[in-house]
């Protein structure tokens, strides 16, 4: 197993993460959320994998055990060979210096009662990193990388615009030159013009600091343009790995194929009659038989009601999981 | 003919701060049956042109300083308060963003429904519910029996922003502001509530204003489209037009950040527009993106007029002067 995973940064087994909810508060009976049902992925040192999935897919929970900062309920975690899962809380500390993670949203993710340089500073403190003039010299090597003048140190975030912030974000998010990041929608929460530049910033970086990202988006041209791999995500399950190349292709997951015909595309022309898929995500608690797409799929036969089809080999790293394809 | 004709409307905000010129001089026009799209980053104006046509300004900070806003021949500004809300929700209505916090949570949504109706029309509560019923059975949501005498908690995102849209068309507005009506959900969603805006629209010989920021669903529903920058237009085009031809360089610049689906680029880099919007309570004389532009040149010091260029197509830039 160990050699397996030693050409990879990070390789998920199994993962499955089920929380308990109680059907009603006053019944005993409880059953469970998948949020992550069986999920093996692997991730190559140097590289982008691109994660997108809609919202309840387990895209966010997925990245919290990778971090865990929760316990899966199954599977294991290997980063650089070693399994995660069975690490105490000292290995777990020094853990953490090698995975960072930036969130979603740069306004409620960083403290305003501190200010910008002292919000940089914070893991280096918590990780003691040097002493006082060295963390200063390094929270002011953070700022100029990430394009933020050192005077703006004293600023308070509320100072900064939303970019900006998530500039702070991701210095904060470097600030122990960890190996591996997780970008949790990094961009959601900006405006076009902002999001081009938070995505070079990015690139500039894993490319100076041989970094690794897992970039979870729900953005397919923003996925397409910044992975080198891309995995979807449905109800739970990885549906569909692929190299970046496959995305133009015709062989696709269905549910890949649906999300590329309802992204909106700037392009006038595009005709406006296309398979739009049909009702809601089911829910997580009930998760359909079979193959837990088979409610929205255009595709249905009657064997997809009843096995769940495995994640299989298409060509040369492509994988889908579905009966048809 | 013209529904909707906006002329020169200049919205501030009165604030401890300072004055906040949220709309600057904005014209348009919305013709019958028509659908103009309003694009534009945060701050930009665009939530605050829709609603100070629906004169929903928040008060007492948001004042209409100038301008006039003729809708059917009527002079929007000149009407009381009274008037004013016998127009909204009836002739013309609103779809807001997050249909979570734009319900109420208290009350059915058969109810919410039925409000609205009963609010414009002589009904009987029982015939607004039956029309409530057949609202949500237009809008596509299974079972509408069931579903209106249940709570907004109770739908999903998608179901809930059906229930908005059924709320809007419920008194047959001729005029639908919708602001960014599917910026909370998700694509496969965003792609149904898209289709259904595009045939109810057809059905019933609506026109609609379209605020969005993503370029990708304008390009999706619009008939025409301005791009709006720190409280300007910067240019109006036809749909086509505007992204196979664009003039203004902020409308370059917001073409050329977007990626393409196009697999096997060469370059990781996005062409990016610099710097950050400007600070509306200070700005800078001269042309609101001369900060930001690539083209900028000595007559930038100075605020560019609107030019027609004719066929429905008006920049505001010195280039094209």
């Amino acid at each position: 197993m160990m050699n397996a995973t030693t050409d990879s940064i990070l390789a998920l087994e199994g993962i499955k993460k089920y929380y308990p909810v109680k059907e009603k508060m006053w019944a005993g009976k409880s059953s469970h959320l998948r949020a992550v049902d069986g999920v093996d992925l692997k991730i190559k040192r140097g590289t982008i994998l691109g994660l997108v999935g809609e919202s309840g897919c387990g895209k966010s929970t997925l990245s919290r055990l990778i971090l865990r900062l929760e316990e899966p309920t199954a599977g294991r975690i290997y980063f650089e060979g070693q399994n995660i899962l069975d690490y105490g809380k000292k290995d777990l500390r020094l853990l953490r210096r090698s995975m960072q993670i930036i969130f979603q949203d740069p306004y409620s993710s960083l403290n305003p009662r501190k200010t910008a340089a002292a919000i940089i500073e914070e893991p280096l403190i918590i990780h003691n990193v040097g002493d006082k003039t060295t963390r200063r010299n390094e929270v002011h090597r953070l700022m100029k990388e990430i394009g933020l003048l050192p005077e703006h140190g004293d600023r308070y975030p509320h100072e900064f615009s939303g970019g900006q912030r998530q500039r702070i974000g991701i210095a904060r998010a470097l600030a122990l030159r960890p190996k591996f990041i997780i970008a949790d929608e990094p961009i959601s929460s900006l405006d076009v013009s902002i999001q081009a530049q938070i995505i070079n910033l990015l690139v500039e970086l894993k490319e100076k600091f041989n970094l690794t990202y897992l970039f979870i988006a729900h953005d397919l041209a923003m996925i397409q343009h910044i992975s080198d791999r891309i995995a979807v995500m449905y109800l739970g399950k990885i549906v569909e790995v692929m190299e970046k190349r496959s995305f133009a292709q015709k062989l696709l997951h269905p549910y890949t194929e649906a999300l590329i015909a309802a992204n909106p595309i700037p392009d006038p022309r595009r005709t406006k009659t296309r398979n739009i898929l049909k009702g809601d995500i089911p829910s997580p608690i009930t998760p359909p038989s079979g193959c837990v797409f088979h409610t929205r799929c255009p595709y249905k036969k009657p064997v997809c009601l009843n096995d769940p089809p495995p994640l299989k080999m298409v060509e040369v790293g492509h994988q889908i999981a579905c009966h048809f394809r | 003919m013209n529904l909707l004709n906006v002329t020169e409307l200049s919205t501030s905000f009165y604030t401890d701060r300072g004055v906040v010129r949220a709309v600057d001089g904005v014209s348009f026009s919305v013709e019958s049956g028509k659908t103009i799209g309003i694009v534009g980053e945060s701050g930009c104006g665009k939530s605050v042109t829709a609603l100070s046509i629906m004169r929903l300004l928040p008060q007492p900070s948001g004042r209409i300083v100038s301008g006039t806003i003729l809708f059917d021949g009527k002079d929007l500004l000149a009407l009381s308060e009274r008037e004013m809300q016998d127009i909204r929700g009836n002739a013309i209505s609103m779809i807001f963003q997050d249909p979570m916090t734009s319900l109420n949570p208290v009350f059915t949504v058969g109810d919410q429904i039925a409000e609205v109706i009963l609010l414009h029309r002589e009904l009987t509560r029982k015939e607004a519910l039956e029309i409530s019923e057949a609202m949500l059975q237009q809008v596509g949501i299974p079972d509408p029996r069931r579903r209106i005498t249940e709570y907004p908690h109770q739908l999903s995102g998608g179901m809930r922003q059906r229930v908005m849209i059924a709320m809007a068309l419920s008194c047959e507005p001729r005029l639908i502001i919708a602001d960014e009506p599917t910026t909370a959900l998700d694509v496969t969603i965003q792609a149904q509530i898209l289709a259904l805006l595009r045939s109810l629209q057809e059905q019933h010989r609506m026109s609609v204003i379209m605020i969005t920021h993503n370029l990708g669903v304008v390009a999706e529903v619009a008939d025409n489209v301005l791009v709006m920058y720190a409280g300007q237009v910067m240019e109006e085009n036809t749909i086509k037009g505007l992204f196979e031809n664009p003039f203004h360089p902020y409308t370059k610049g917001l073409l050329a950040s977007i990626p393409m689906m196009t697999p096997e680029k060469k370059s990781r880099r996005l062409s990016t527009i610099p710097g950050n919007v400007p600070n509306l309570i200070a700005l800078p004389p001269g042309c609101r993106f001369k900060d930001r532009c690539p083209d900028r040149f000595e007559a930038c010091e100075d605020l560019p007029d609107m030019v027609d260029l004719g066929g429905g197509h008006r920049v505001r830039c010195w280039k094209y002067q």
